[in-house]
């Protein structure tokens, strides 16, 4: 069969815009395996398409919002929660997932996340976490080690790194997981589990980015990359994200926060809803 | 190599045959990363020496019998390029060894 053919038979082949396969991404990037795990979660769950909605922000994952086929947008650079919060608000039966990156979340973007957590908006972010800014060619970020390499702290990183899962936690976010790209069955798993419960998800994946951090950095090539994940990811159940640290040694994954407490678009819904009802009471009075 | 005397007949080979795979790679498609052959965990894959048109050496099919059908492969393949698909299942065996 050739190629054309065959990409039609891959199973999740219908989530696709197939026109624009192969993607941008490099040689073992990990945002291809991101992709790949939230595209099966869809499929697994097989919620209705049209109900899906995926919003990026810029940055080399935020391409994720153009190969799905669903109704995405690409925002400009830090925006993607706050259009997304105005894409849940206006039609809450969407579920809205934003795919996007380190910098793009949590520098530029970074108040729009603490906020959109402290109010509990009901939707899902996915961050591929691979330590700087790839696409712009390798600057440091918000979660850049302390000490790595990058082409903007040419003699060693000194600023220290937020911890995403910490920040979620503290934030406000009902549900906050981190995996590799290396445990993608745990990775699904996580994005069904934020897909159907209601409130703000954080999902950090750690992934490879083996042309520019990974190849400054000296850590090898993407394989040497995921058996490093493989060699150091620490899987815990409901420990303290406080200590859920990130270092050479040690990963530490699993889901770190995981409660229920009513959505800003519920509380929301009925206030308004109460509020009318006590403006009709008294005008019929 | 598991000795083969330790393997037993199982009790039910006669009813129920092993799944059987068929993994398909998608050759232009892959950008050689070589995720599938390093992380299948029965090695059913290795790199071929063809170049695709992306100027990578896709992955290829050594062993096709021996696939779990765990998918691990079409689940970690960060280019969409492989996949597995579970063939009509083999028959029985009287030896329980692979056909
Ligand atoms: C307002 C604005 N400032 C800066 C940029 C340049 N820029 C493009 S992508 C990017 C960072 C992307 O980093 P990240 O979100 O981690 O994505 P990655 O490329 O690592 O996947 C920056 C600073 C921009 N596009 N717009
Ligand atoms: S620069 Fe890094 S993040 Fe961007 S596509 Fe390449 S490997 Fe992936
Ligand atoms: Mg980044």
């Amino acid at each position: 069969m050739n190629n054309k053919d065959l990409m039609l038979q891959h199973p999740l082949a219908k989530y696709l815009r197939q026109e624009r396969m192969p993607h941008i991404w490099c040689e073992g990037c990990g945002n291809g395996i991101l992709l790949n795990s939230f595209l099966e979660a869809l499929d697994e769950l097989q919620l209705d398409l049209d109900n899906i909605v995926v919003i990026s922000g810029i940055g080399c994952i935020g391409r994720a919002a153009g190969y799905v086929n669903v109704d995405s947008f690409h925002t400009t650079h830090g925006r993607a929660i706050p259009f997304a919060t105005g894409v849940k608000l206006a039609n809450p039966q969407l579920k809205v997932v934003v795919i996007s990156g380190d910098g793009d979340l949590f520098a530029i973007g970074g108040n729009h996340f603490i906020h959109a957590a402290r109010r509990n908006v009901d939707i899902k972010v996915i961050c591929a976490n691979n330590f700087n800014y790839g696409m712009t060619g390798g600057q440091y970020g918000p979660t850049t080690p302390l000490e790595a390499w990058t082409t903007t702290t040419p003699y060693g990183n000194i600023e220290h790194p937020f911890n995403l899962v910490h920040l979620a936690a503290a934030s406000g976010a009902v549900y906050a997981a981190r995996w590799t790209t290396l445990q993608v069955r745990r990775l699904k798993a996580s994005i069904k589990k934020a897909l159907q419960k209601e409130g703000f998800s954080l999902i950090e994946v750690i992934s490879p980015c083996p042309e520019i951090y990974d190849r400054y950095n000296k850590l090898g090539t993407a394989v040497e990359v995921m058996k490093w994940f493989k060699l150091v990811s620490e899987v815990h159940k409901a420990y303290d994200p406080a200590k859920a640290v990130i270092t050479k040694n040690r990963i530490i994954i699993g889901e770190f926060v995981d409660i229920e407490k009513p959505s800003y678009g519920r509380l929301l819904r009925e206030m308004t809803a109460q509020v009318k009802e006590d403006l009709e009471g008294e005008n019929t009075k | 190599m598991t000795p083969q005397k330790l393997w037993r007949k199982p009790l039910d080979a006669e009813k129920i045959g092993l799944p059987k795979a068929e993994i398909h790679v998608i050759t232009d498609l892959c950008k050689g990363c070589d995720f599938c052959i390093e992380f299948c965990p029965k090695k059913v894959l290795e790199k071929s020496n063809k170049l695709n048109k992306r100027g990578a050496y896709p992955p290829k099919v050594v062993d096709e019998d021996n696939c779990a059908l765990c998918s691990f492969c079409t689940a970690i393949c960060p280019e969409f390029a492989v996949f597995t698909i579970e063939k009509e299942r083999r028959e029985g065996s009287e030896s329980g060894e692979k056909q």
